[in-house]
């Protein structure tokens, strides 16, 4: 995971020993705290995950889960493992490494830790289809994930072409994406307000981003456009690390700006917009989950795979938390919601204190 | 990374030209007192029922009549008066917001004002039982009084004070914040979530004259703090330390502005909702005909909001016959593609 960011500041050509060794040093120790937070990281995972499977109403051992997972046939567990946890743990997962990795993927092209695509509109674009055609037309399932990923999709299309003017420059995309954001939202609140109470309360569930509807035949399309879009994203991200050194450099770097952000904006939302059909916009993942990679990592390499892992944990985190922790039943978007606000205050006071930006 | 300031580029016109300039402020301001009395005739003619002129004219002068139409306009003179208060409010607020903050982007419901006022309006429903719009005003207000200072406090934390950048940021986190504890409340409580819906979308038309009489002094106080920071807002533009240099007690002139913010939209969002673009929209639209310079902006943006509010009430009014399409809705249809145009004009540069 080398990456262009490190090449100016690599010791080729130093005409002293010291110097070179210091910075050849200084890489080392970066390359191992990346390593330790990665695994770190990894390991949380797992453990979250396992204790996903074995706890709720009934709590299963280990032993159990991985005879479940193994297929053997243990009455209760294989049901309630089975069909219930394990489905909705790996759409937990999948979701959050979409929209952990497709935040980054905003925040770091547009140089802009607001312009993650729940701000820009991107997934208020899946949404508003997705309650349209609720309310009006009834549809759920295949056909509403179906719905919600060709709008997000065409909504990103329309900002980016809306913002296109000899160029596609971050600050416009950024405005032109609050201001379609914020005629989405209207649509969705007239929607709302022309909805049944039922609807209304599936639909409010629905925007806020939640697992409850999490069954395998959600997982089999997640997984398969996961697959594809992440190690395509993972492709682009070198073209990612030229962008940041800003369009020119890139440029120079054999990176070809307008194609090269407008192939990384298609992977990033295609990848927004299939978890926001699985599972709706679960709040402030897309947003934290860079920031939060960005301050374990500190600031060297790509942060693609590191919020990639911070955004899984987040929602399966908060959807444990919101399942068993909060006394009545919360979807995850609320949770991560309210937990995420407050820790990114705490970031922005620390940000402020250090000098810094984000 | 940085959101450079829109008002900051105070093209000062060569001695000779400041006549003509002065003259184009003045022609505009004209036509934008006759937008604004368009929109009120708009506002009374049109609506649901469809009225001759005669009635409109007898509606509004003979207050007692049995007649139907005559009543009909009778009914929008109130949601008339209530759209020209909110909508000079939201105006000027959005144009001090943007002025104090040097971001293009301020708007009372990117800087959690609204999202404040809704948060508490719905504890208010679900923890203390309210339900008369007379009780929910005041809660409102509290709500976006704590928001905005919430907003500011974080934002103008650290080195700088409060950047701009940092500010948008604090604004956004809050509101997320905000809007997540809503929809806890909210999902817990059907019949609150039923209230609700109907208060979150901006609307005209629920107001009586005593409950714009509740609001009317905060609106008032507020406009007039506005009008007295305009000269402070001219220095901001120019940078905080030139603005310092030239005599300008910055954290003064904030504390004023902000303070103005928190009565218009407190009070606006308190008996109309939340009203989207209103702010952020009218005030570049002035700022094209009036230059940088903040007496002019502000009776500029009042008089524009009031006329773009009366404009998409109607609208909601007439497209949707018999029902009514909320205004809050139409504004955010017809301020974001303006808005947009405003982006694709200018240089990126100037955003």
């Amino acid at each position: 995971m080398t990456t262009v960011l490190d090449r100016p500041s690599s010791p080729g050509g130093a005409p002293e020993e010291a110097p070179g060794a210091l910075v050849a040093a200084g890489r080392r120790t970066r390359t191992r705290r990346r390593r330790a937070v990665l695994t770190a990281l990894a390991v949380l995972l797992l453990a979250v995950v396992v204790v996903t499977l074995c706890v709720g109403e009934r709590t299963y051992s280990p032993l159990v889960v991985l005879r479940v997972l193994l297929g053997e046939q243990v009455p209760g567990a294989s049901f309630t493992i089975g069909t219930l946890r394990t489905p909705r743990m790996l759409t937990g997962l999948l979701v959050g490494i979409g929209f952990g990795m497709g935040g980054v993927v905003f925040q770091t092209m547009l140089r802009n830790p607001l312009a993650s695509p729940d701000i820009i509109g991107i997934s208020a674009g899946s949404s508003a289809a997705a309650v349209v055609a609720i309310t009006t037309f009834g549809l759920s399932g295949a056909a509403l994930s179906g719905v919600a990923v060709v709008a997000g999709v065409a909504v990103a299309g329309a900002i980016y072409a809306l913002s296109w003017r000899r160029g596609v420059q971050g600050a416009r995309l950024i405005l032109v994406g609050i201001a379609v954001g914020a005629m989405l939202d209207s649509v969705i609140s007239y929607a709302m307000t022309r909805a049944g109470v039922y609807d209304a309360n599936e639909a409010l569930r629905w925007l806020t981003g939640s697992l409850n509807s999490a069954f395998w035949p959600v997982v089999g399309p997640l997984a398969l456009a996961t697959a594809v879009l992440v190690p395509a994203l993972l492709v682009l991200s070198r073209h990612l690390a030229a962008l940041q050194l800003g369009d020119d450099t890139a440029a120079a770097l054999g990176v070809r700006p307008d194609r090269a952000r407008l192939s990384l904006l298609l992977v990033a939302v295609a990848l927004v917009a299939v978890a926001t059909a699985a599972a709706g916009p679960i709040a402030f993942v897309a947003f934290l989950s860079g920031p939060i990679a960005h301050r374990l990592i500190r600031g060297t390499g790509s942060l693609l795979v590191p919020a990639a892992l911070v955004g899984a944990l987040l929602v399966l985190v908060g959807d444990f938390a919101g399942q068993h922790l909060l006394g009545s039943r919360f979807p995850v978007g609320v949770v991560t919601g309210v937990l995420g606000a407050p820790y990114l205050l705490w970031l922005l006071a620390r940000t402020n204190r250090s000098g810094g930006s984000l | 990374m940085t959101l450079a300031p829109s008002a900051a580029t105070p093209t000062r016109p060569a001695p000779g030209r400041v006549g003509s300039l002065h003259r184009r402020r003045v022609t505009g301001l004209v036509l934008c007192v006759l937008a604004v009395a368009v929109a009120v005739v708009c506002s009374l003619a049109f609506g649901s029922r469809v009225v001759g002129w005669s009635d409109v004219v007898a509606g509004v002068l003979h207050p007692d009549t049995d007649d139907i139409a005559q009543a009909a306009v009778q009914s929008r003179v109130p949601r008339t008066v209530l759209g020209l208060l909110v909508g000079a409010a939201l105006g000027l607020a959005g144009a001090v917001m943007q002025g104090l903050t040097r971001n293009p982007l301020a708007d009372p419901g990117l800087l959690g004002v609204s999202s404040g006022a809704s948060l508490f309006v719905v504890l208010g429903i679900a923890w203390f039982g309210m339900s008369q719009l007379t009780q929910y005003i005041w809660v409102a207000f509290l709500g976006a009084a704590l928001a905005s200072l919430l907003v500011y406090a974080i934002g103008s934390m650290g080195r700088e004070g409060a950047t701009p950048l940092k500010l948008a940021l604090a604004g956004a986190a809050t509101s997320a914040a905000l809007v997540s504890m809503v929809s806890m409340v909210l999902l817990t409580r059907t019949d609150v979530l039923d209230t609700f819906r109907f208060w979150q979308v901006g609307s005209l038309g629920r107001a009586s004259f005593a409950e714009i009489g509740q609001v009317v002094p905060f609106l008032v106080v507020g406009a007039v703090l506005a009008v007295g920071c305009a000269r402070g807002m001219d220095a901001i533009a120019l940078g905080d330390e030139v603005a310092t240099g030239l005599g300008q007690r910055l954290g003064l002139v904030r504390a004023v502005g902000a303070t103005s913010t928190v009565l218009l939209c407190g009070a606006a969002v308190a008996i109309a909702g939340p009203i989207g673009f209103v702010g952020l929209v009218m005030p570049h639209l002035a700022r094209r005909y009036t230059g940088p310079s903040h007496r002019w902006l502000l009776p500029y943006s009042a008089a524009l909001g009031a006329a773009l509010l009366l404009v998409a009430d109607v609208v909601g009014r007439v497209v949707a016959r018999p029902q009514e399409i909320e205004v809050g809705i139409v504004t955010a249809l017809l301020g974001a593609p303006v808005f947009i145009a405003i982006i694709r004009r200018q240089k990126v540069r100037d955003l």
